[in-house]
């Protein structure tokens, strides 16, 4: 692939972060050992919680169900382990609240062996027998999302899916498990793909991957069945490249209207990994029970790229791979989108791509606010071409419905290029947060 | 990692590493050799005016500023008083200088609101003042490279506050004054390098568009706002010089002479006061331009520079509101 990284296709403007994956990008996935109690929250998706259908001091083999999905857009849950089900209780959560989950212990001694269930048969399934069988493995985005995969699956009335998108850009700064899934299981991503052209009825579909992952982007071609319409498509290495839109501007060129989805224009976009658990767990008939999770920054002795099972306390996982004493901040998912933890007692979630953690050495203060000088480097930098400064100057004076009206606010996706390139520290994306969820409220309520 | 409480804050949890104060020391790491030129042309003089200006400028933002916390840390009004003092003829009195520089600050800028506030170029702010308060000290020029120049002051700068300065051995006109009233054009490889009268920081093009080409290297300087003015006045002044030769000077002339390059380069550039999409900074761009041609030829001054810039930072505003970038996912564009 000799082609001149300027001539690989993006979208325009964005930001360019330093990538800091090289920690951890050469590691192969490794198997994590179970924690002593795992931690299974009903609502790891967004939708609906899901419904327990197992009581406290039954055991369970590692794959059981352990709850059901409530309703079309939910997912249910399966157990990470062979175990008891110790508690059905409170459970402490990313978002701070505590959400109702069910606590396992695992078996000690237990093999281990995942319970199979009903298969799905690729050449003698229909559409809906696929989004029903990716449902009931629990499946949701594993880009960070979370979003129940199924849903997106099915084209909206009236509206006609051509091309499915693959999305292997991650271009979160640390995060390297696309990446490593994309090398380590070219097979099941094609399968998931064959799995995913039938449900979706499109008729081709395209691996996006960003230029500094081109190992994987030759893996995957170099694999890629004869019989199956897929293309791998490398784009530019830049910030948020991983962003749907930004990902189908580039590779198709053209735009989901403001306010529309991907099938607007005929696509429709899933996550690499989320292709590669569903070619990994529907042939099987099993639910998902672990997702790759790539734990590392400064404050990380032992980085890598590693196999969990979901409801690993997060403390337990920063224990294992050594991580130091006196770690201060850490962040789920990566350092430009991704949430900064005020605890460590969360599990490790389906949504959950990577813990970045780091010292007080590392993390400087943040300087203070200017006033904004009109550089324009936020103008420059918004991949919506939206007018951050503007935006900005309108949220501190609490004008919410004038952004909202007249300055698209509720098209701002919080990527964070603006405040990230902002020379005056302005915190812009936080206020924008805000002005949608006051502007959602405000909508909501009329 | 026991009990210990982590620390929360909003993403993005990291930053570029752009902040005002390296944009602004980069434009005066970009100045110094413009200023040092005009201290080789000039002289003492020429120190004098840039000092004098620098400080007087620095001294009225701290004390503008130290109620709250003083702003001089940010560099700003260091870039302020050295364009500011670029501006100015060298030979004026140092009281007038200061008088300027307090003007600049204290009106242009702090009645604004302060940085970012300021819809005026703070410098020209300072200077047109002076031109209208001092029209004569303000168009009487110092000759460069005379012999004397690193060992005396002229005697104008040292004039007592309020009084008369009295000048002596000045040449009567820049180029673009002896161009238009006289009829004689000086040589364009003399304007490129600066060897010639005109204010303190105007002469040497050549270092300025060099200052010019590292910010924009640099991204800290909008490209497309120089390069609008400048074709705008090439190609302005070329029609009319090929529809009347004998009354309108050549493109290069008008390119290189009087305070065009300094003014295209760092004064409209100062980013409060300039449009902030693409196509906005050409449209101001083309807007100054064209305007410098007019005052030039048309106009009763000999320069139309600072005029022009200073109408187009009044206007810049209403440029942002008629163009905004296209929204994504759109037919409209995103702002008013
Ligand atoms: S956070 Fe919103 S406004 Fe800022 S760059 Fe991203 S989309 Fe644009
Ligand atoms: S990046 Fe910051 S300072 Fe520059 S225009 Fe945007 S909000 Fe203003």
């Amino acid at each position: 692939m000799a082609v001149p990284v300027s001539r690989y296709p993006t979208f325009s403007h964005g930001v360019h972060p330093p990538e800091s994956k090289d920690d951890t990008r050469g590691l192969p996935i490794r198997q994590f050992p179970f924690a002593p109690s795992l931690v299974i929250p009903l609502a790891q998706h967004i939708g609906k919680p899901s419904v327990p259908v197992v009581r406290e001091g039954q055991e369970v083999a590692r794959g059981q169900l352990l709850a059901e999905a409530d309703g079309f857009v939910s997912v249910p849950q399966h157990s990470p382990a062979s175990g008891v089900v110790r508690r059905i209780g409170l459970v402490p959560s990313i978002a701070g609240k505590m959400v109702t989950g069910i606590y396992i212990e695992p078996f000690p001694g237990s093999s281990q062996e995942v319970a199979e269930g009903e298969r799905c048969d690729l050449d003698t399934a229909t559409p809906d027998e696929i989004i029903a069988a990716i449902q009931s493995a629990g499946v949701v985005g594993l880009g960070g999302a979370a979003f129940p995969t199924h849903v997106k699956l099915r084209a909206p009335e009236g509206k006609h899916i051509d091309t499915l998108i693959l999305n292997g850009i991650e271009c979160e700064p640390y995060l390297t498990t696309d990446h490593r899934v994309m090398l380590e299981q070219t097979a099941d991503v094609h399968v998931g793909i064959r799995y995913l052209l039938k449900a979706t009825g499109a008729e081709r579909a395209i691996i996006g991957i960003e230029a500094n992952k081109l190992d994987a982007a030759e893996a995957l071609e170099a694999a890629i069945p004869e019989d199956l319409p897929v293309t791998v498509g490398v784009v530019q290495v830049k910030y948020p490249q991983g962003a749907e839109k930004m990902l189908i501007t580039a590779l198709l060129g053209s735009e989901v209207p403001s306010g529309g989805l991907p099938a607007d224009v005929g696509a429709v976009v899933v996550n690499v990994a989320t292709a590669a658990e569903i070619g990994r767990l529907l042939p099987h008939g099993r639910g998902i029970q672990e997702r790759v999770v790539t734990l590392t920054g400064p404050a990380v002795r032992r980085k890598g790229n590693y196999r969990i099972p979901i409801g690993t306390p997060l403390r337990f996982a920063l224990e294992h791979v050594e991580a130091s004493e006196d770690v201060s901040r850490v962040f789920l998912g990566g350092p430009m989108m991704g949430q900064a933890l005020s605890s460590l007692d969360i599990p490790i979630t389906k949504g959950t791509s990577g813990f970045v953690a780091f010292t007080e050495r590392e993390t400087g203060r943040q300087p203070p606010e200017y006033p904004c000088i009109r550089c324009a480097y936020c103008v420059d930098a918004c991949p919506i071409h939206l007018n951050p400064s503007q935006l900005g100057l309108l949220a501190k004076i609490g004008d919410y419905e004038r952004m909202a009206d007249e300055l698209h606010l509720m098209d701002c996706f919080e990527c964070g290029s603006c405040s990230y390139v902002c020379p005056s520290h302005i915190p812009l994306v936080q206020r924008f947060r805000l002005a949608k969820s006051v502007v959602r409220e405000r909508r909501a309520a009329e | 990692m026991s009990g210990k409480t982590l620390d929360i804050d909003t993403s993005p949890h990291i930053a570029s590493g752009a902040s005002v104060d390296a944009i602004m020391r980069n434009v005066v790491y970009a100045l110094l050799p413009v200023c040092a030129f005009s201290v080789y042309v000039f002289g003492l003089t020429a120190l004098v005016t840039l000092v004098a200006a620098t400080v007087a400028c620095v001294a009225t933002e701290h004390l503008l500023s130290r109620a709250r916390r003083s702003t001089v840390g940010d560099w700003s009004v260091v870039v302020t008083g050295l364009l500011y003092g670029l501006t100015l003829p060298p030979g004026l009195p140092v009281w007038m200088t200061v008088l300027g520089g307090i003007v600049g600050v204290g009106v242009g800028k702090f009645l604004f609101g302060g940085l970012g506030y300021n819809a005026f170029n703070p410098a020209l702010v300072g200077r047109a003042f002076l031109q209208a308060a001092f029209p004569v000290s303000m168009t009487t020029w110092y000759p460069p490279l005379g012999a004397e120049r690193f060992t005396a002051l002229p005697s104008s700068s040292l004039t007592f506050p309020f009084a008369t300065p009295t000048y002596d051995a000045f040449s009567g006109a820049t180029p673009l004054a002896a161009m238009k009233f006289d009829g004689n054009a000086t040589a364009t490889v003399d304007l490129l390098l600066g060897l010639t009268g005109g204010s303190v920081g105007e002469t040497s093009s050549l270092l300025i568009v060099l200052g010019g080409l590292y910010l924009i290297a640099r991204n800290m300087m909008n490209w497309r706002i120089p390069a609008a003015i400048l074709s705008t006045v090439y190609v302005l002044s070329a029609v009319l010089h090929w529809l009347a030769p004998e009354s309108y000077p050549g493109p290069l002339f008008m390119l290189f002479a009087g305070s065009l390059m300094l003014g295209a380069v760092f004064m409209a550039t100062d980013m409060v006061a300039s449009p902030m999409t693409s196509a906005g900074c050409w449209l101001y761009g083309v807007l100054i331009g064209a305007l410098v041609v007019v005052i030039r030829l048309w106009g009763g001054l000999p320069e139309g520079v600072m005029y022009a810039i200073l109408f187009a930072n009044a206007v810049s505003p209403h440029i942002d509101g008629l163009i905004q970038p296209r929204v994504y996912g759109t037919a409209g564009r995103g702002g008013t």
